[in-house]
């Protein structure tokens, strides 16, 4: 196959993050501030993703607003020609710092939703008062008009409050939102007994979203991530393993996804050694998973190959024991029975305590 | 459906972008990048923030030599697509 460039970067500035929300997609294993990409360094990194062809650039962490050079890499990657998306909790912005992104060029925001309340919001981001915080901060970006998206991420202990999150969104003047059901990467493994959902409440979700997209068109795009144990078929991941988007880890890790670290027999490149366009183009963790050679049965004769390129390899690994396997999501994967009775197991325990984000050292 | 003074725009967040990677011009939108072919990228670029629609589909059906009440046709579909997906705001 020819291999595309890319279109969009996920730069994770940094693993630091006040909040310690328990379906955290950073690894288990943080990478340390002193390991961090220096602001040079990321802004090389940016002008690279542009020339290899990245337009849209998502500044993610962690938290980035920890970095207190912020400022200085949305200059640069506007400077660099690139669609700059903040992705934050909102917590360490003040208004001061925001009017100082505005000028830096920033082009959107993306805040993230704990809870529509003070009470679930501060439960699962683990961090007192970041509620009332995070409800100044999206006044702000009101008032200096930047673009938002509302990211209301929802699972078992929230998502009957996914009509108040919706309605929130309108209320802020988010042109969009991103209903987000968690997908069990990173921390969010550890804490399945926590967060699953029930087959019912992915149901009534979908029901839910279907509802406001009719009601709420024109004014709010609604943008869905289904539950992904209780879907029939897999999620058409990364857009297709390193053929349209990639992940810089905060010590200069290239990844083609976020979670890719758990495939231990990978290796991955850093933008400290090499150009980013040879680590596209040419590192083995980047060619291994890519098209869809490397598919077994049922995939390789399946019509939806081309469709969802038998879903993610990080799920493929962690429930059915073999990354380059069908996503047990299909319901045409060996393990599919498996993975359904592993929701409905998990979804059942009342009891189960959350095990929250630690802090990155 | 714009009505005939009605001024659309691009909000902010919405911009033009020559990608020269892949040599199109393209809409870049918060997560999203819209491909734009040649009579795309002409209604975009007459989108001035001040003109009324059909002042655009004039100087488009000028432009291209072309019946007005087609370009109209042309015109509202596209822009009522992006307005859609909230990538276009009309002002009265």
């Amino acid at each position: 196959m020819k291999v595309p460039a890319p279109l969009a970067m996920l730069a994770e500035l940094t693993h630091r993050c006040p909040l310690s929300c328990p379906y955290c997609s950073n690894p288990v294993e943080l990478a340390a501030r002193s390991g961090e990409l220096t602001t040079e360094e990321w802004i090389s990194t940016f002008k690279q993703a542009a020339d290899l062809g990245v337009l849209q650039l998502h500044l993610s962490g962690g938290e980035p607003a920890t970095r207190r050079d912020l400022t200085e890499l949305v200059k640069g990657a506007r400077d660099a020609g690139l669609y700059t998306n903040l992705i934050t909790s909102g917590i360490g912005l003040t208004e001061k710092r925001m009017q100082e992104l505005d000028a830096a060029g920033l082009d959107h925001i993306q805040l993230s939703l704990q809870g529509t309340d003070a009470e679930m919001a501060d439960r699962i981001g683990g961090y007192r008062g970041g509620y009332d915080r995070k409800m100044q901060v999206a006044g702000w970006i009101k008032d200096i008009g930047f673009p938002l998206t509302l990211n209301a991420v929802l699972h078992r202990q929230n998502l009957h409050q996914l009509p108040r999150a919706l309605e929130m969104a309108v209320e802020m003047g988010a042109r969009r939102i991103e209903v987000a059901i968690v997908q069990f990467y990173g921390w969010a493994m550890l804490n399945r007994n926590v967060l699953m959902p029930t087959r019912e409440q992915a149901k009534e979700a979908e029901r839910i979203v279907a509802q406001a997209r009719e009601d709420l068109k024109g004014t709010l795009v609604i943008d869905f991530v289904p539950a992904d144990y209780h879907s029939d078929y897999p999620k058409r991941c990364m857009g297709g393993w390193g053929t349209t988007g990639l992940n810089i880890a905060p010590d200069g890790q290239v990844l083609p996804c976020h979670a890719a670290q758990t495939i231990k027999h990978l290796n991955f490149e850093n933008v400290r050694d090499k150009l980013l366009a040879d680590i596209w183009y040419q590192s083995d963790a980047f060619k291994t998973y890519r098209g869809t050679d490397f598919l077994p049965e049922p995939c390789q004769s399946c019509d939806r190959k081309k469709i969802d390129f038998g879903g993610c390899r990080c799920q493929a690994l962690a429930v059915a024991g073999d990354a380059s396997a069908t996503d047990p999501v299909c319901v045409k994967s060996p393990f599919n029975e498996e993975m359904r009775a592993l929701a409905e197991d998990f979804s059942a325990e009342e009891t189960a305590e959350i095990t929250y984000r630690t802090a990155a050292g | 459906m714009i009505a005939p003074n009605a001024v659309p725009y691009l909000p902010r967040g919405v911009r033009l972008h020559r990608d020269h990677v892949r040599d199109r011009w393209v809409l870049l939108a918060p997560e999203r990048t819209i491909s734009l072919d040649m009579i795309g990228h002409a209604i975009i670029t007459e989108l001035d923030g001040s003109s009324g629609f059909a002042q655009i589909v004039d100087r488009l059906a000028a432009k291209y030599d072309a019946p007005a009440v087609q370009i109209a046709g042309d015109v509202q579909q596209f822009l009522g697509q992006l307005a859609e997906r909230r990538f276009l705001e009309v002002r009265a």
